[in-house]
């Protein structure tokens, strides 16, 4: 292999014994295995990796530190991948994700050169008006988004972990290493979490030419892997920071989320670009990539370079360049002076320093894909001193090294306070939340030897914070000479002297918006769309604020920041999304309706039959099947899914009383009574029946979807009343049934070991005893209308009852019944549903419930809210309905309205066709003036069509009752 | 995610409680005015200061009383109703 890589360099993360081989673009290349696409292209000689976003500019390496964003690939139906970090493997094919018919002829470089037509705040001007809205949104959604999103691939599930430690380390750099030992060696248990796949950080690639700070870092790391109470996770990134020291580490294809103790952050610093025109060009890349270019992968960045200095980094820079072969064609230094030793040994070196001097502007190549040399002009004072003549000098990349921005996304969203140092011209944590510490540059500390005592004793404050020895007071470290460069930002007329590589902004784009009123930083960021990019602002927010602060006469302290949100780095959507958990319940019958080919239904989280399929019948079909089989014959229902309680103690009947709007003191033992509640505002909450076993316990249904929140408040309620009673959940331990039917008393008599007859166990009783052998409560009550029992047995024995009550019923003509038969029973019998037939605000005289509300009680919760209530009719009465003249296509739905002069009069809340009333028959919360019965209303289909209907008295059907009890009503 | 402080099984995450509301003095229903009563059914107080609110634990359904302060978002105290430290 030849072109650009470079012999064996110490270090290394490449294999060069084994060769990867891809594709990109369609054209083969080859790099090694460790190799990054980014790192492998380069080296190959292809100096284009991606076109930006906006001017579609062709742009090469320039951070190499997970945040290249203008380098990202589609492979297969992957999108999206950062060339920068992900490594090669064989086979795979890579394409550019922002490209109109590849990376050289992209057609929508023509973009570049309408970019006076693209001012900032472009989007919000261009869809300002309402007429041109449709055409700029066709327009911008053809135009914008990275990368193709494959809907044919397979839906991807993904783990999630959980792990606990002491103190976790974010961040495995020389502060990082250093934390990490001091700790564990005080007895702390640390998770030491590094976003490479090769920990070291700054101290692998920033060597200044001389190895020996990376052979110090090598052995920390060496004594951190062999530590007994450190445990490393590489490839991981710490995705955010949340509450109590709660941090998701993302890896791979999994997320763990790792409870700490204590969080120390040694995330280092990224750095910062300088602004002059053309500084995107392919070739012009941080000191940093060109230094992890070198020292990573082997891989010469440059061949004549130009490194801008704004501090003493970019000559530590520029002898990691000259110990690699490359040539320096000149130092360009925007301050007047470096007193380092660095800058000395690089003038011995006999390179061209010149100082108080900026880059005015990159000049490209003749094919405009490259950097060909570059424009010296004073710079003095904050300003380049431009003019005719400006000196120019060749050369083919060029390396900047002006300042550093502090990885402080995490320490701020954990609450950490932050404030501007003049002298580091960064921010640098003030004031730190409990069991929060930073480190390393992070801190503020940029020395080598600074960061590793600062390490060790940000980690020895973090032990003794969770009583693991004891720490003095943290060292003070002064720097020499300021890491960052206050105003590295160089105006020029022509501009494309970009501040964000992601979104391509211009300098003057934040001038014009500044300008134009959008002077904070949060006001901005939003308007330019700084920071809004993949790479978050990581390379822009702090060159955005010193702009901000300068053209409003302001320090970069007092402009104050954005607000750093989690997540840190972009989390696929499928590592968030998990294994897909979402759980479902079934009753103990589940398998025999399984069997019986039920179709399901999901009410809530149970799973229930809508209706049992049958040969040769449709859905409508089936289950008018199933309902004539309830009125004919008998029918057998799974209700498991009730809610079903116990309330035991001498307080029992009294903590009904409170809760439910009944009465239940005075129930004799065996009976049972409905039961409604309402809560404080006198709002109906939920219905059941409630029956006294014996004096002192009462077993009771709730509904099936209020089951879990009821028991919870009653609970609460009891802890807040203190009565002498019990409550037990009793929901998953029962399954129930409801066999109903003029036959169903023929079947049950042929398992029950209970009296049936009506004189013994009368309507409405309960009776305990044996059905088929299986102990059992037994409820007579009549929500379909029909003669019919309730079953309640033991969980473990509800397939044996439910086989039982089939196999005695086939003689009969038995049939299972789904929820949508028992829907269409009910209604018949003008039976409400709660939550159905009722809303958030329906009251008990609304949903014609009056006779349930016993005022005589001392109290019940919702009492003094119903007495106001009752004091005024109530606006809206829930009644029913006759469809006059049912037309197919013609027929209302539920929520339907029901419109009277014009206006809303009330909706429909239920609506079924009834055979045993010949008609179509409904339920519709209406306005009292309509709730009579007799009254004519209008319906008003979704179409928009009206439809008449009559209100007519409930029940539908069998008003007197005389099929579910033994003795007719008069 | 936070950790909550449950009287009976220790620190858990958030996720495994609800909250169940500020606890309020019910006014007496038999002898308030219907303002003081439709004040306490329908008005909550939402200035962030130190709360006394029901919390549950709902694997268990164990109500709690937690103490906390709505400004900072943190939990000061937990205790059983009822008990001493209320």
């Amino acid at each position: 292999m030849t072109g650009e890589r470079l012999p064996p360099v110490q270090g290394e993360w490449i294999d060069r014994e084994t060769p990867v081989c891809f594709s990109f673009e369609g054209k083969p290349f080859s790099g090694f295995s460790g190799d990054t696409v980014s790192s492998a292209l380069w080296a190959s000689g292809q100096k284009i990796l991606g076109r930006s976003f906006k001017y579609h500019r062709p742009r090469g390496i320039f951070s190499l530190a997970n945040h290249d964003i203008n380098a990202m690939m589609q492979s297969g139906g992957v999108p999206n991948i950062r060339a920068d970090i992900t490594q090669i493997r064989n086979g795979m094919e890579l394409f550019p994700v922002n490209t109109w018919g590849g990376l050289s002829r992209d057609r929508a470089r023509i973009l570049d050169h309408l970019s006076a037509f693209l001012p900032v705040g472009f989007y919000y001007k261009a869809f300002y008006g309402k007429r041109l809205f449709p055409y700029w949104e066709r327009l911008f959604r053809a135009m914008t988004g990275l990368g193709r999103v494959d809907f044919s691939q397979p839906r991807q599930f993904t783990a999630k972990e959980h792990d606990f430690c002491s103190i976790a380390v974010v961040g495995a750099g020389p502060s990082g290493l250093s934390a990490a030992l001091s700790a564990a060696d005080l007895g702390a248990d640390v998770v030491l979490v590094d976003e490479n796949g090769h920990p070291g950080g700054s101290g692998h690639y920033q060597r200044g030419g001389d190895d020996s700070q990376w052979r110090t870092t090598e052995a920390l790391w060496a004594k951190v892997l062999a530590h007994p109470r450190i445990r490393t996770r590489a490839d991981t990134c710490a995705a955010g920071y949340y509450a109590d020291h709660w941090i998701p580490l993302v890896s791979g294809q999994k997320m763990t989320k790792l409870r700490a103790g204590a969080v120390i952050f040694a995330m280092g610093a990224f750095e910062q670009p300088a602004v002059f025109r053309n500084n995107d060009l392919p070739g012009i890349m941080l000191a940093s990539a060109a230094q992890r270019l070198i020292y990573r992968y082997a891989v010469r960045p440059m061949r004549n370079a130009v490194v801008l200095c704004g501090n003493s980094d970019g000559y530590r820079a520029a002898l990691d360049l000259l110990a690699h072969g490359i040539r320096i064609a000149a130092i360009l230094d925007f301050r007047e002076a470096d007193g380092s030793g660095s800058s000395r040994r690089v003038q011995d070196l006999g390179v061209p320093v010149h100082f108080g001097k900026c880059i005015y502007e990159a000049m490209p190549t003749a094919d405009g894909k490259g950097v060909a040399g570059v424009r010296v002009a004073r710079f003095q004072g904050g300003q380049a001193l431009a003019g005719s003549g400006l000196e120019e000098i060749s050369c083919d990349g060029v390396a900047v090294s002006v300042g550093w921005a502090p990885a402080a996304n995490l320490l701020y969203q954990a609450g950490a306070r932050m404030l501007f140092s003049t002298t580091l011209q960064q921010f640098v944590p003030g004031a730190f939340p409990q069991g929060i510490f930073a480190c390393g540059r992070l801190n503020g500390v940029y020395g080598y030897g600074d960061r590793l005592q600062d390490g060790a004793s940000a980690g020895q404050q973090a032990a003794a914070f969770l009583g693991y020895g004891e720490c003095g007071p943290r060292p003070r470290f002064l720097e020499a000479a300021g890491p960052s460069h206050p105003w590295p930002v160089v105006p020029h007329p022509s501009g494309k002297n970009f501040v964000d590589l992601d979104e391509d902004l211009q300098l003057r784009d934040y001038a014009n918006a500044i300008q134009e009123g959008f002077d904070s930083p949060e006001l901005l960021k939003r308007y330019t769309t700084n920071g809004m990019g993949p790479s978050q602002g990581k390379h822009s927010s702090m060159n955005a604020l010193r702009i901000l602060a300068h053209y409003t006469g302001r320090a970069p302290g007092e402009t104050g920041t954005t607000t750093a949100r989690p997540f840190f780095h972009p989390v696929p959507l499928a590592i968030l999304a998990g294994r897909g958990f979402h759980p479902e319940r079934h009753t103990p019958m589940h398998e025999e309706h399984v069997a019986l080919d039920a179709v399901w239904m999901r009410t809530g989280e149970w799973l229930r039959p809508e209706y049992y399929r049958s040969a040769g019948l449709d859905r409508a079909a089936a289950i008018q099947a199933e309902v004539r089989s309830v009125r004919q014959n008998v029918g057998l229902i799974d209700v498991g899914t009730l809610g079903k309680l116990e309330v035991s103690g001498p307080g029992a009947a009294e903590f009904l009383e409170r809760i439910y709007l009944p009465r239940y003191a005075n129930l004799k033992t065996g009976m049972t009574r409905y039961a409604v509640m309402c809560d404080e505002a006198g709002t109906v909450l939920d219905d059941g029946v409630v029956a006294r076993l014996s004096g002192d316990l009462f077993y009771f249904t709730t509904t099936s979807s209020g089951a879990a929140g009821l028991y919870r408040e009653l609970v609460r309620l009891n802890t807040l009343w203190q009565l002498d009673c019990t409550l037990a959940n009793l929901t998953g331990a029962h399954a129930a049934v409801n066999l109903a039917g003029p036959k169903s008393r023929e079947v049950l008599g042929l398992l029950a070991d209970v009296d049936l007859a009506p004189a013994s166990f009368p309507y409405l009783g309960v009776r305990q005893g044996r059905v088929a052998g299986i102990p059992a409560r037994i409820l007579r009550v009549g929500f379909v209308g029909e003669w019919g029992y309730e079953i309640h047995v033991p969980s473990s024995m509800g397939t044996a009852l439910w086989k039982a009550l089939l196999q005695a019923g086939r003689a009969f003509g038995i049939r299972a019944f789904g929820v949508e038969a028992q829907r269409i029973l009910r209604l018949e019998k003008g039976h409400l549903i709660v939550g159905q037939d009722t809303d958030g605000l329906t009251t008990p005289f609304e949903a014609g419930l009056d006779w349930a509300v016993r005022m005589d009680k001392p109290f019940f919760v919702g009492k003094r809210s119903l007495q106001i209530l009752s004091r005024t009719p109530p606006r809206q009465r829930l009644a029913g309905f006759v469809l006059e003249s049912p037309l197919p296509g013609a027929i209302p739905e539920e929520s339907c309205l029901v419109v009277q002069d014009g206006s809303i009069a009330g909706r429909i809340t239920s609506i079924a066709c009834s055979a045993a009333c010949g008609a179509w028959v409904g339920m519709a919360m209406v306005d009292r003036e309509l709730a009579a019965a007799g009254t004519a209303i209008r319906i008003r289909l979704a179409s928009g069509a009206l439809v008449r209907a009559r209100i007519t008295a409930l029940p539908f059907y069998d008003p007197g009752q005389s099929r579910q009890k033994e003795v007719p009503c008069d | 995610m936070k950790l909550m402080d449950c009287p009976i099984h220790g620190k858990r995450p958030i996720s495994e409680f609800l909250y169940g509301g500020e606890i309020r003095e019910s006014p007496d229903p038999d002898t308030c005015t219907d303002g003081a009563w439709a004040d306490y059914v329908f008005s909550r107080n939402s200035v962030p200061g130190i709360k006394r609110e029901w919390w549950c634990h709902v694997p268990s359904t164990t109500w709690f009383v937690a103490e906390r302060d709505t400004g900072a978002g943190d939990v000061l105290k937990t205790y059983l109703y009822g008990s001493p430290a209320s």
